[in-house]
């Protein structure tokens, strides 16, 4: 995949690329507007990001800690190396209980395994719960953005689709009508449900309890209501004590869509009795990654989804563009660690404004890692030979003042007495919807030298 | 005090207007401002498209040629971040501790080094500053609109002192342009979509000239308001401090 050829595609209808942008921006701005009525505000990214760090620097206590509390609570623990495995397990556990209906709240990481499709190939019907994901199910679209999936639709689509899906008027867009057929639509789901899984946003290795934020309460609705919770989790989730929650908790929605807090944390310690609890804890590249000194730091990460809300080039690109899970600056610098070859484009979709950086809850220096990954995907030759070896030749011109003085003049002088058409042609992207500066007959260089000879 | 001018490689060969300000507007304020003739360019284009090794004759030669002076100053807020941020590319020395050390953005150095108060410029006019990224998150010229805390601009403050002027509000105080080097060519799309907000915003509040510390952005905008023949003058920030009654 290549990111400038998909936002090349999104940009066809300018208009709607406004209107994408103008909306994520908007996101922006409650962001923006919450974060500040909080004053300590800058300290808390601060002490978020130092748990984060002190919790990878020793990630196998914590994790075996985790386990011990969880399994005393009565929790079944399993461990999973990759995605395949993980499924497995599912599966396994569905099998078991013989579950012919899933209900899922929201869970990057299932998307992340491709879940959905694995247990619909064993005839196991999975319904996402959260309305965000249950419309792009519905369209069978991947999620465009980690905390709001459905958010490249409009109203009218998703109008469209429910009359066709759920059976709702035609040509109705009133988002109120719209969400309560959904509602609708989904109570039955709960209530016919034979098991629940949900992801994890936080879990604790003190209590060997887990925490999931939801705005539907569709989480609780599917846990409390099946006889069987799986919890599935990445590795990079835990925090050590209850007390850091609280940290987290009030940056996590504040950063994601603007609101004080989410609707619902759920806490969790113990299955009801009678029911049973699963947690999965998923590696799946984690391990790799934490092991990359560089980009350790992207594992702070706690989905927020500010990153995209603020990046000018996602709110210009669409999610699907970058060909990821996890789309926008955090997954330009998951991806490559994933696949780097398949992914090389991604450290390039970015001006490196540093904007992600700043507005991360956990302080993972986005754009420093997307540069390091382009001296990566650089040296291990996925650059493309034209791009290399005019780097090479910029490099050689601009260490050697004669050569450097040389070509500005020949090219300033190629600049004023050529054609326009040779100029502005195919072979010239910067002049496709851009002019050129006027070459001046001077340097700077020039004019200074004139001027000191003058003295 | 003497201050090498630092002359970014495009500012030379394609800006010498920006040049002259700046050589005239630390003059003006009475400084011994030399511009090395041996310089040729920071070495940042090369690093940001992945090639950080093709970078390191031009930083090496950067070293040698801005050793020894008290400051180096240049129009230009994105070379002197790579300068000061990236040269760990060169082995270290107390050559390059000082070089790094010593360069600063010219707005940085009116600021702190001068004085914000010995600006005395004239120029009448409706100005939009476009705050360049490197300058702002990664100099921190002023306090970007992600993070919490008391706002402050360090060009604004420049700007301020400007009889004449008046600086037009933004929908969007600090959002990128575009630019971004090889992203500008290679991510054409979104780059040029990204420049044409940026322009909207700045006639859409009445802006008769757009400035900022970066040539580089200035040139990405001025590109596209030269061919969609809008009403709006790119001026580089020094310009507009050199700027005096006629």
């Amino acid at each position: 995949m290549n990111h400038s050829t998909e936002a090349k595609k999104f940009n066809r209808d300018e208009l709607r690329t406004t209107w994408h942008d103008q909306t994520l921006w908007h996101v922006r701005q409650k962001r923006d507007a919450v974060a500040h009525a909080v004053p300590e505000w800058e300290s808390l990214r601060e002490l978020a990001s130092q748990i984060k760090a002190h919790t990878l620097s020793r990630l196998d206590v914590y994790l075996e800690e985790f386990e011990k509390n969880a399994t005393a609570n009565g929790i079944q623990i399993h461990w999973a190396e990759d995605a395949n495995a993980h499924n497995r397990i599912v599966a396994d556990i569905l099998q078991k209980h013989k579950v012919r209906k899933l209900v899922k709240s929201k869970s990057m990481l299932t998307e992340e395994c491709h879940l959905n499709p694995f247990l619909e190939k064993q005839g196991i019907e999975v319904i996402d719960t959260d309305l965000g994901e249950r419309i792009v199910q519905l369209a069978q679209e991947p999620p465009s953005h980690i905390v709001l999936p459905a958010i490249h639709k409009k109203k009218e689509e998703i109008g469209v689709l429910f009359h066709e899906k759920l059976g709702t008027e035609a040509g109705a867009t009133d988002p109120q009508y719209l969400t309560e057929a959904a509602r609708q639509h989904l109570r039955q789901q709960f209530l016919s449900a034979d098991a629940a899984l949900t992801g994890v946003n936080f879990a604790i290795a003190e209590t060997g309890g887990f925490v999931v934020c939801t705005n539907e309460g569709n989480a609780d609705m599917g846990v409390h209501l099946a006889p069987v919770h799986i919890a599935s989790m990445g590795i990079e989730k835990l925090i050590p004590k209850l007390a850091h929650l609280g940290v987290f908790l009030r940056l996590l929605a504040r950063s994601a869509t603007g609101q004080p807090v989410t609707t619902y944390s759920s806490h969790f310690f113990r299955p009801v009795a009678g029911k049973e609890m699963h947690i999965i804890l998923v590696d799946n590249g984690r391990t790799e990654q934490l092991g990359r000194e560089d980009f350790r730091r992207s594992l702070h990460c706690i989905r927020c989804g500010a990153c995209m809300n603020t990046c000018p080039v996602y709110r210009r690109s669409g999610g699907y563009s970058y060909g990821s899970t996890v789309p926008g600056p955090i997954g330009s610098i998951l991806s490559p660690g994933i696949d780097l070859k398949k992914y090389s484009s991604l450290p390039f979709a970015s001006t490196l404004c540093g904007s992600c950086s700043d507005v991360c809850p956990v302080k993972i220096d986005i754009h420093v890692q997307l540069y390091k990954w382009r001296q990566i995907i650089a040296e291990e030759g996925h650059l493309g030979k034209g791009k290399k070896l005019s780097m090479n030749m910029a490099g050689r011109l601009l260490g050697s003042q004669k050569a450097y003085q040389w070509a500005g003049k020949v090219g300033r002088m190629a600049l004023r007495i050529l054609p326009r058409f040779v100029i502005y042609n195919g072979l010239n992207p910067w002049g496709k919807d851009r002019e050129l500066p006027v070459p001046p007959r001077q340097s700077f260089r020039d004019w200074y030298i004139k001027r000191e000879n003058e003295k | 005090m003497k201050i090498a001018l630092f002359i970014p490689c495009y500012i030379d060969q394609f800006y010498p207007q920006v040049g002259i300000a700046s050589l005239q507007l630390l003059q003006k304020l009475g400084y011994d401002v030399e511009f090395p003739l041996n310089q040729t360019c920071c070495g940042q284009p090369m690093a940001n498209s992945g090639c950080e090794r093709d970078s390191i004759a031009a930083a090496r030669h950067f070293v040698e040629v801005f050793s020894g002076y008290d400051y180096i100053v240049g129009p230009s807020g994105s070379c002197v971040y790579f300068v000061r941020k990236h040269y760990h590319i060169l082995p270290p020395s107390d050559a390059l501790t000082q070089v790094q050390t010593r360069t600063l953005d010219i707005c940085e150095f009116l600021y702190q080094i001068a004085g914000p108060e010995k600006i005395r410029a004239f120029f009448p006019a409706k100005v939009g500053l476009h705050a360049s990224c490197h300058g702002l998150r990664g100099l921190h010229l002023g306090k970007g609109s992600e993070l919490m805390g008391d706002a402050f601009s360090i060009q604004e403050s420049l700007l301020h002192r400007v009889e004449g002027l008046e600086l037009v509000p933004l929908d969007r105080s600090d959002e990128c342009c575009g630019f971004g080097g090889t992203f500008s060519v290679s991510e054409t799309a979104v780059s040029v979509k990204m420049g044409n907000d940026r322009v909207k915003d700045h006639l859409n509040h009445g802006a008769e000239v757009l400035t900022g510390g970066d040539m580089s952005c200035l040139m990405h905008l001025e590109g596209l308001i030269r061919r969609q023949k809008k009403n709006l003058r790119v001026m580089h920030i020094v310009e507009i401090l050199n700027q005096t009654r006629a």
